[in-house]
């Protein structure tokens, strides 16, 4: 890709996501949050997936864990926004952290059985363990983030500001993860593990560290989520939940960092879209994930930008 | 003691449903290297289908087969179209389970409605047995034997028959198999329809106790998929082990702790993978 074309669509890009509040009503600036709050969710996830090659399944739980923090802490527990944001994503990262030891020695179809056996461990601890998590009704009462946090000014357009600002950092950040000598050798591991190790690399520590950093930005945006959200629930932690960011990632075009916002994006304007005129959002869930691996295997992204397409889907 | 027993043989009932499900599971990886993230949608499928046809025909053994059968050549479908155009690529193929999971969940919510309902225990099993101060229920005790026989079926099938021959061989190596003419692609998708049939077969097994409802596809998968990593992914005898520890710890942890029940689940597979990786029975 011819890099003065990257920037000037990226400035493009940039340009109107700053502007884009000034043109649209209330409904699409939540809508807007919410792509870029999946949008980082996404990013974090093709960490794992689309650069070490580790299909997880279970991603949506740290997310989810991330988000239950925050709504216990300020709901239960009164505590303070910045203890809120800090301990919801100190809990995430070192639920990933916990987790990482159980599944980095693994790869492939044992990496997403276990992640995915793993989500649905957290997804039963929010559904069962109701004294702390509500249960099936979750956790509701969620102070805004303007307010929790002091804002002088409230509703849509702030709290789309500062998801935009933490959006744009935890971009940069990924952006410089993927493209250091660390991101080269998680690309290294996916594409030949036994060479990376011949070579020297601790394989297993690069794919511990990329699951828990893919863990910590997972937490951020959970956060994020909570306090846009203002409830909880175990539906955001589930399979479903796991698969839609599942595709985000792979419609958009795994082992880029564009491809998982491009995804993020059209899936969730594609459920909101849609959840207004019908019901059967997992029908054309499903429609789409199977039109996806027909028609763009390696996502949008590369559909667009790679003529010379990356030799098919490793796994 | 009583309490013991009897929360033993319902962990057992567990793992004879968690065997006939796991055991579809682990073949499928066997032969084809994928997991079947639509396997859960086969179990369901069959308890929603049997349920149907028992009521027009009054008869769970018409249901059962007629349920086996249709769920079964869906399966194959699934493969044959589907599944088969990635063949070596199994993260493609395992993409294409999950869309298949999404779609059958919401077609059955569109064909059946979302009311939770069980299936009519037959008549020759209706009652329970006693034995000191235990009572068990007949039916239970019925389903924990199929799910045995099923696996001495699989188990003779795999060891003593031509087609379980040319199953194994295509496990072991699939172009050495194809080489010697083996139908690799028909082997495939023959045990990935048998694959199907089994998990339907164990949703009708459950009917009457477990029933059918919307998400049921989803709360056994988990379990099934923690059979097949203790048991170790491809081996029958590990489905056949992993599905008994795993019914009878979930069993126990639900009566015990409810609050924590899958996080029970977690104990047995941490020390199983950390003593072997590959599971008890899988090979490295």
């Amino acid at each position: 890709m011819a890099g003065g074309k990257v920037l000037a669509a990226a400035m493009l890009a940039a340009a109107l996501l700053i502007a884009g509040p000034a043109f649209l009503s209330s409904y699409w600036v939540g809508l807007l949050t919410q792509v870029l709050i999946f949008a980082i969710l996404a990013m974090s996830l093709d960490i794992l997936l689309g650069y070490t090659g580790l299909p997880s399944l279970g991603h949506a739980g740290i997310f989810g864990v991330a988000a239950y923090t925050v709504a216990v802490f300020s709901t239960a527990h009164d505590v303070g926004f910045w203890g809120c944001v800090i301990g919801g994503i100190v809990v995430g990262t070192l639920l990933s952290a916990a987790l990482g030891l159980l599944v980095s020695h693994v790869r492939d179809v044992y990496f997403l059985m276990m992640t995915l056996a793993l989500g649905m461990v957290l997804w039963g601890v929010s559904y069962r363990w109701i004294p702390v998590t509500g249960g099936d009704n979750g956790i509701s009462g969620i102070p805004r983030l303007e307010a929790h946090a002091g804002l002088p000014m409230a509703g849509p357009v702030p709290f789309y500001y500062v998801t935009l600002s933490i959006f744009a950092v935890c971009g940069a950040l990924m952006a410089l993860l993927v493209s250091s000598p660390f991101g080269f050798t998680l690309r290294g591991i996916r594409e030949n593990e036994s060479r990376m190790k011949s070579l020297g690399f601790n394989t297993w520590l690069h794919c511990y560290l990329s699951y828990v950093t893919s863990g910590a930005f997972a937490s951020v945006s959970g956060v994020l989520w909570a306090y846009y959200n203002g409830f909880v629930s175990p539906t955001y932690l589930d399979l479903t939940a796991s698969s839609e960011l599942f595709l985000m990632v792979t419609l958009g075009g795994p082992g880029t960092l564009a491809g998982p916002v491009l995804g993020a994006g059209a899936i969730v304007l594609l459920k909101n879209v849609i959840s207004a005129y019908t019901q059967r959002w997992l029908f054309i869930l499903g429609t789409v994930y199977i039109v996806t691996i027909f028609c763009a295997p390696q996502g949008l992204w590369n559909l667009w930008n790679s003529p010379r397409r990356r030799a098919s889907s490793r796994t | 003691m009583t309490y013991l027993v009897t929360q033993t043989l319902n962990g057992l009932f567990s793992a004879a449903l968690l065997f006939l499900m796991a055991s579809g599971l682990t073949l499928v990886f066997g032969v084809m290297r994928i997991a079947n993230i639509a396997h859960g949608s086969f179990y369901m499928l069959g308890v929603y289908v049997a349920s149907r046809i028992i009521t027009r025909t009054g008869s769970l053994v018409v249901g059962a087969l007629v349920a086996v059968v249709t769920v079964a050549a869906v399966g194959f479908g699934m493969q044959r179209l589907f599944l088969r155009r990635f063949a070596s690529r199994p993260l493609a193929q395992m993409m294409m389970t999950m869309g298949f999971a999404l779609l059958f969940r919401d077609a059955a919510f569109m064909i059946w409605g979302g009311d939770p309902f069980t299936l009519a225990y037959p008549a020759a099993l209706g009652g329970s047995i006693q034995a000191g101060d235990i009572v068990f229920p007949v039916y239970r005790l019925f389903v924990i034997f199929v799910a045995a026989l099923v696996g001495a079926v699989l188990w003779a099938l795999n060891e003593k028959t031509l087609i379980g021959a040319k199953l194994r061989a295509a496990v072991d190596d699939p172009e050495m198999a194809a080489a010697i003419g083996i139908n690799v692609a028909l082997v495939s998708a023959l045990v990935f329809a048998a694959g199907a049939g089994l998990a339907a077969f164990g949703g009708v097994m459950g009917g009457p106790i477990v029933g059918g409802y919307p998400g049921m596809d989803v709360d056994l998968l988990p379990l099934a998929f923690v059979v097949v990593i203790i048991g170790g992914m491809g081996s029958l005898k590990g489905a056949m082990v992993g599905a008994v520890v795993v019914g009878l710890i979930d069993n126990f942890g639900k009566a015990l702790v409810p609050e924590l029940s899958y996080f029970t689940l977690f104990a047995p597979m941490i020390i199983v993978l950390a003593l072997k990786p590959t599971g008890l029975y899988g090979r490295g």
